[in-house]
């Protein structure tokens, strides 16, 4: 059990904290960075991240990756967001955390060389179209339509909380293919481009006030063929396949800054109850710190993280409720304004937002059911006839 | 940085579960504590002085799971200062309740002056009739004599934090072997023609307890960690780290287990009450949740 850095992770950290003190501009330092303000600042820095080659750290070198260890991973991760520099993996993150991973495993030879230039490059926006209305924690239930005509399929159907949708160029996109199959053997993954007649649009107003969510029409949209990737009706495989490259430094700027706001908190109370409040609450950050240091242990160790990366997020989304909404009854009524009159709106938007933290990705319900099923061995809720509201 | 166990300490852990599997078994441990208890685990080497700090939290924790009574954690603080026999302690407060008081040679008193310890012979109290935990039999004492002095108050800290280390790990024992216990149960236990642990009213109270375990454990093995390399972070804020985190968790997770094993969970014959009664005495040693979590604030 040691909690140091080698020499050569020392290292390491040294010349991740170098580039930034040296490369990222002041303004993108200090959090809470606003990305319409900050974009020329935050591109400068991007095509700095990328001459480095760190644009994709945990890609292989072969495909334009930093090939970083998940120790290096980590400390580039910790570095970063002790230095309070926007993370490494700022804009565009779903293409390079999930896409160039995807088509790096399953795409073919022309998707490769199409897309993974663009995705390092920061040329290609990704967006993705998974959940549907109906289709939320059930996403295998997804019903958007493929129909082959020719060297084409034709979809029909919606997506909805596709992420800068109205922003991007390219999407992920998850439709049924073989209506008849068991429900996670008729899927297959497509890329869509977001051009292409026959795709509507239309923003959602998030709590926050903004829309970063979109919902996305398909009216006879023509996808080639040749824009699969693996397999068809093998789709829900190739989606989990990209799970395997997150191994446990997702949460690691998170938790830095989480704790950063506790702390802060505490500066602006002395209500004895509230402060035992926040040192149970630091208390569990600090051991959510330390449980993610184990999991990048065993992920470098073995490969496999293990139980801890699965119960993580669950652990992290209830602390950090308990810290906002803490934060909530601290600021009283200056919390009243999400804009930073009193100069603490970033509580308030913090707040905000991370409401979608149990929900996005896997619902707090959801992750219970996984850790009671696939690690508890658990027997799964008993599923029979439809039944009516 | 390598924060996981080595190959060295998983060898230890399986000892001393082994140990635990074949010496203390529930029947023996519902019998109580007593000296062929200690000499055993003595024998064992649970209270080398010599042994790191992180070793000792992997053997807590097997005690735990195990829920193996006795003034363990003394025994180690002090074997750590030169004491022999079976050594018990308490840091005073009322009420005087001197936990295990027939079974020990000596006493450990800890006081803002530093440690001291008296022959628990010149103790003039009674035998609680009913202690919480029928496992920790407490003596209400009249007063605690100043007895003799065996280091300073500078070893206070030292002797504290240790504490609060090897009790958290034995919290995080007790909290797994209650969700083990808990899952076993949900998996055989029928209702409405399928096992309970199939819906997820039920289902969502393990996941849980399995995560509030996953995290405590971290915990505890870093204020371990940190206690043997002080450099590596800080030792205060690691160790109330862990006690908060392990008691909060030893706590829920003892009490969940009852609930999951429903009007059974409330019998005396299963053995989910065990964990939560020593939870519950655990949490007022080398400082509670409540305790810690204020000391995380100043």
């Amino acid at each position: 059990m040691d909690f140091r850095f080698t020499a050569e992770e020392e290292a390491f950290r040294q010349e991740v904290h170098d580039f930034i003190e040296t490369d990222c501009p002041k303004e993108l330092r200090g959090g809470d960075v606003s990305f319409f303000e900050q974009a020329g600042n935050l591109f400068a820095w991007r095509k700095k991240v990328a001459e480095k080659g760190w644009v994709a750290p945990a890609w292989p070198k072969e495909y334009g990756g930093a090939g970083m260890s998940i120790m290096q991973q980590f400390v580039y991760s910790m570095e970063t967001a002790r230095m309070r520099a926007p993370a490494p993996i700022f804009i565009g993150a779903l293409a390079v955390a999930v896409i160039g991973p995807t088509i790096i495993i399953y795409g073919t030879e022309e998707q490769k060389q199409k897309h993974i230039p663009k995705i390092l490059a920061g040329e290609e926006m990704w967006c993705q179209g998974f959940s549907e209305p109906g289709s939320g924690s059930d996403l295998a239930s997804l019903q958007t339509r493929a129909v082959k005509d020719g060297d084409d399929y034709v979809i029909n159907g919606q997506k909805i909380w596709s992420s800068f949708a109205q922003l991007a160029d390219v999407g992920e996109l998850l439709v049924r293919t073989d209506p008849d199959a068991p429900r996670h053997r008729g899927i297959s993954w497509l890329i869509m481009e977001m051009d292409a007649p026959g795709i509507e649009i239309r923003p959602i107003k998030t709590v926050l006030g903004g829309s970063e969510f979109c919902e996305v029409f398909f009216d006879d949209v023509r996808i080639p063929v040749s824009n699969r990737v693996g397999d068809e009706n093998d789709g829900w495989r190739v989606t989990n396949v990209t799970l395997s490259f997150e191994r446990g430094t997702a949460f690691v700027g998170e938790l830095m800054d989480a704790r950063r706001q506790a702390a802060r908190l505490l500066t602006m109370t002395t209500d004895p109850a509230d402060r035992r409040e926040l040192g149970r609450i630091l208390a569990h950050f600090d051991a959510l710190w330390a449980l993610t240091k184990r999991n990048v242990t065993k992920a470098q160790n073995s490969g496999d993280p293990g139980t801890g990366a699965v119960v993580l997020k669950l652990a992290y989304s209830d602390v950090r409720d308990a810290l906002d909404d803490l934060a909530m009854h601290v600021l009283d009524r200056a919390a009243l304004s999400i804009g930073d009159v009193f100069e603490i709106g970033y509580f308030v938007r913090e707040r905000l937002r991370t409401l979608a933290l149990p929900i996005a990705a896997g619902s707090s319900q959801i992750q219970r059911n996984i850790i009671g099923e696939r690690l508890l061995g658990l027997p799964k809720e008993p599923r029979g006839e439809p039944v009516a509201p | 940085m390598n924060f996981d166990l080595s190959d060295d300490q998983v060898a230890l852990q399986e000892g001393v579960r082994k140990l635990c599997d074949g010496r203390f078994p529930i029947d023996r441990v519902r019998d109580g504590f007593d000296r062929s208890m200690w000499d055993e685990l003595a024998a064992f080497g649970v209270f080398d002085p010599e042994l790191a700090h992180a070793d000792r939290a992997v053997v807590f924790e097997e005690l735990g799971r195990a829920v193996v009574p006795g003034p363990l954690v003394w025994g180690c603080l002090g074997a750590a200062l030169g004491v022999d026999g079976i050594v018990g302690g308490i840091e005073p407060r009322e009420p005087l309740l001197v936990e295990h008081l027939e079974s020990i040679d000596t006493l450990l008193v800890l006081t803002a002056d530093g440690i001291s310890q008296v022959d628990p012979s010149t103790l003039d109290g009674d035998l609680l009739e009913w202690p919480l935990d029928a496992l920790t039999p407490l003596h209400r004492v009249t007063s605690i004599p100043a007895g003799t002095p065996v280091a300073g108050a500078d070893a206070l800290v030292p002797a504290r934090r240790a504490g609060a280390v090897y009790t958290s790990a034995y919290l995080v024992g007790m909290a797994t072997a209650s969700t083990d216990l808990a899952v076993a149960y949900a998996r055989e236990r029928q209702q409405f023609d399928r096992p309970i642990g199939s819906f997820q009213a039920i289902k969502h109270i393990l996941a849980d307890m399995v995560t509030r375990l996953e995290v405590a454990r971290a915990a505890a093995y870093a204020g371990a960690a940190i206690l043997d390399d002080p450099g590596a972070g800080d030792p205060a804020r690691a160790v109330s780290a862990a006690k908060v985190v392990a008691g909060e968790t030893a706590l829920k997770n003892c009490r969940a287990s009852i609930q999951v094993h429903g009007g059974m969970g409330f019998t005396w014959e299963v053995d989910a009450h065990l964990y939560l009664k020593r939870a519950w005495v655990l949490d007022t040693v080398f400082g509670s949740v409540a305790e810690h979590a204020d000391a995380l604030t100043e």
